[in-house]
């Protein structure tokens, strides 16, 4: 284990002393972990609640699911300070930025709405009916497509993001939470919280291609709850987060086939790369800490300590 | 001094020699602690992982925390198989030709102690390699840091073995030792749960364990084989062997006499 750390370590180059921003549910904070050390470096205190959490895509400022305060928050990530509020609709949780680099796509989970946000307006430009309980969100690399998932009707909702207007309904299992558009935009693979399967899509006929199912030894089949996913390099694996199983699955994105499992810590929620995708760090929400991963050795390295109920986690670089 | 190296050559062949001839007895002695392993601790919640107690880094399964442990308990029980070697000895009438060579008797009883401590070692990394093969797999420098721990506490309860045959007269006695030195020694230690796990269910029980040499030994190789450095482990169980050599050479202190059943 220490060994794959010393090669984690060493797969950092010094230089730069990128961050990993976690959004802590109930602290309501964000801890910084500096990836270089693996330690918290600063907590950031924002609004209610906070969840879903992305950079914009020069990293100049945060965009934060204050959730409870029912705003979506921007933060100079330099000074930590609170720029301005976003209006979001009530209870945004997850939210998307569009490739243009100014629309947020943002589920509004009490409301059954998502909302879509001009940044620089700072207005709502559209609202789009979905189904209850929206909440993962996703746009495909070329922007055309919005994606929101709703937990409560089980379904992905596919928007045209030229009309606002949904253009097809596909059904997942029970309890969607997260998507993703991958290989390019040709897939989009779902995760069902529930279901404990990921479901994943063809983007040009929006018909199921696989799903994947996953068995943790040892860990009852209700515990196993996918939830957030990312993709390593090439899109050649998939990390999956089981939720209370406290494990990540390694999905082969080729065959659909799960490689590994890794342990991590108690109800582990999202994660997030960091620049060359060498580590993956999860969101443990019960145990309240984030687990780094060696990518390359599937190992878990170190399990750092943040606030209560980590929930997302976003990747800045620091030069 | 030529003498001295003759009769460790002589002390230490002859442990081999037992060894060698005694299969059986290396594989129950890999047997045991196997079973714990792979049996008890796969029963045992292993999948949803430990908090996090130094010197781990992250969460791990059961079965990755059991196996100083285990390698503790290899230790213990060659500790105690020399020693009921040594009642057999006596009883055979071999210890008094040994014990009547002309060298001090510290050398006797040290030579003694090396030649069990080296084949407990080499018992602890075959099962070590086991448990690899079975995917529990450590860090690779952990498997050379952990050589000096094994040795410490290897002498150690070698040494607790020693003492204790001097005060056995008979092999009979020898399940006594079972019950009350091998089994509280094991139970009350850090090998098979966490110190703070202990301290869960009673202060007290968490008191004996912490004062336990047997925790001290453990702790120190699960500190080793994570290149982790634990001052507290490595002095109380410099300390106990000490105790426990000093014990062993009044128990056969030739000025006392032999003592006799």
């Amino acid at each position: 284990m220490l060994r794959a750390c010393l090669i984690a370590l060493c797969a950092v180059s010094p230089a730069a002393a990128d961050e990993i921003w976690v959004s802590n549910e109930k602290d309501d904070t964000i801890s910084v972990i500096d990836i270089e050390t693996l330690e918290v470096v600063r907590t950031i205190p924002v609004g209610a609640r906070p969840r879903g959490i992305t950079f914009s895509k020069d990293h100049s400022v945060l965009y934060l699911c204050a959730s409870d305060d029912d705003a979506v928050q921007v933060i100079d990530p330099e000074t930590g300070e609170i720029l301005h509020d976003l209006p979001s609709g009530e209870d945004p949780e997850q939210f998307v930025l569009h490739p243009d680099d100014r629309h947020l796509y943002i589920a509004n989970e009490d409301d059954a709405i998502t909302t879509v946000v001009d940044t620089e307006t700072r207005r709502v430009v559209a609202q789009i009916d979905v189904g209850i309980e929206p909440e993962g969100m996703a746009v495909s690399p070329d922007g055309k497509i919005a994606i929101t998932t709703s937990e409560t009707t089980n379904m992905a909702h596919w928007i045209d993001t030229g009309t606002q207007q949904l253009f097809a309904n596909t059904l997942v299992d029970s309890r969607p939470r997260h998507a993703e558009f991958v290989k390019e935009g040709s897939e989009l693979w779902v995760s069902s919280e529930i279901g404990g399967t990921v479901t994943v899509f063809d983007v040009a006929t929006q018909a199921e291609k696989a799903k994947i199912d996953f068995e943790v030894q040892g860990v009852h089949p209700d515990r196993v709850q996918p939830v957030g996913f990312e993709f390593a390099n090439g899109d050649s694996h998939a990390f999956v987060a089981l939720g209370p199983s406290n494990h990540v699955a390694v999905v082969n994105a080729e065959t659909y086939e799960v490689e590994d499992y890794i342990l991590v810590g108690r109800r582990v929620w999202h994660m997030e790369f960091n620049r060359d995708r060498s580590l993956l760090f999860t969101t443990n929400g019960v145990s309240g800490d984030v687990t780094v991963i060696d990518v390359a050795a599937r190992e878990p390295v170190k399990t750092i300590k943040v606030g209560r109920f980590p929930w997302g986690a976003a990747f800045r670089p620091t030069d | 001094m030529r003498a001295a190296l003759i009769a460790l050559r002589a002390v230490v062949a002859r442990e081999a020699l037992r060894f060698v001839h005694q299969r059986e007895r290396f594989v129950a002695a890999l047997v045991r602690p196997l079973v714990w392993l792979l049996v008890f601790a796969a029963g045992f919640r292993a999948a949803l992982g430990l908090s996090i107690t130094p010197p781990y880094q992250t969460y791990i399964t059961y079965e990755t925390y059991i196996v100083p442990g285990l390698l503790g308990m290899i230790l213990l029980f060659n500790g105690m198989q020399s020693s009921l070697s040594l009642v057999y000895d006596r009883e055979m009438g071999s210890m008094k030709v040994l014990l009547t060579a002309p060298l001090p008797r510290w050398w006797l009883l040290l030579a003694k102690l090396m030649g069990s401590t080296a084949i407990s070692v080499l018992q602890a990394y075959v099962f070590l390699a086991i448990a690899a093969a079975f995917g529990i797999v450590l860090p690779l420098w952990g498997y050379v840091a952990a050589l000096p721990a094994l040795v410490l506490a290897g002498l150690m309860l070698g040494a607790l073995g020693l003492a204790l045959s001097s005060f056995i007269r008979q092999l009979e006695n020898f399940a006594g030792v079972m019950n009350f030195v091998i089994f509280p020694m094991f139970f009350l230690s850090s090998a098979l749960y966490p110190l703070w796990k202990m301290a869960e269910s009673s202060e007290l029980l968490h008191d004996i364990c912490a004062a336990n040499p047997f925790t001290h030994a453990v702790e120190l190789i699960r500190f080793a084989l994570y290149l982790d450095w634990n001052g507290w482990a490595l002095l109380w169980t410099s300390l106990a062997m000490l105790a426990f050599g000093a014990l062993a050479l009044w128990g056969y202190d030739p000025a006392r006499g032999m003592r006799r059943g």
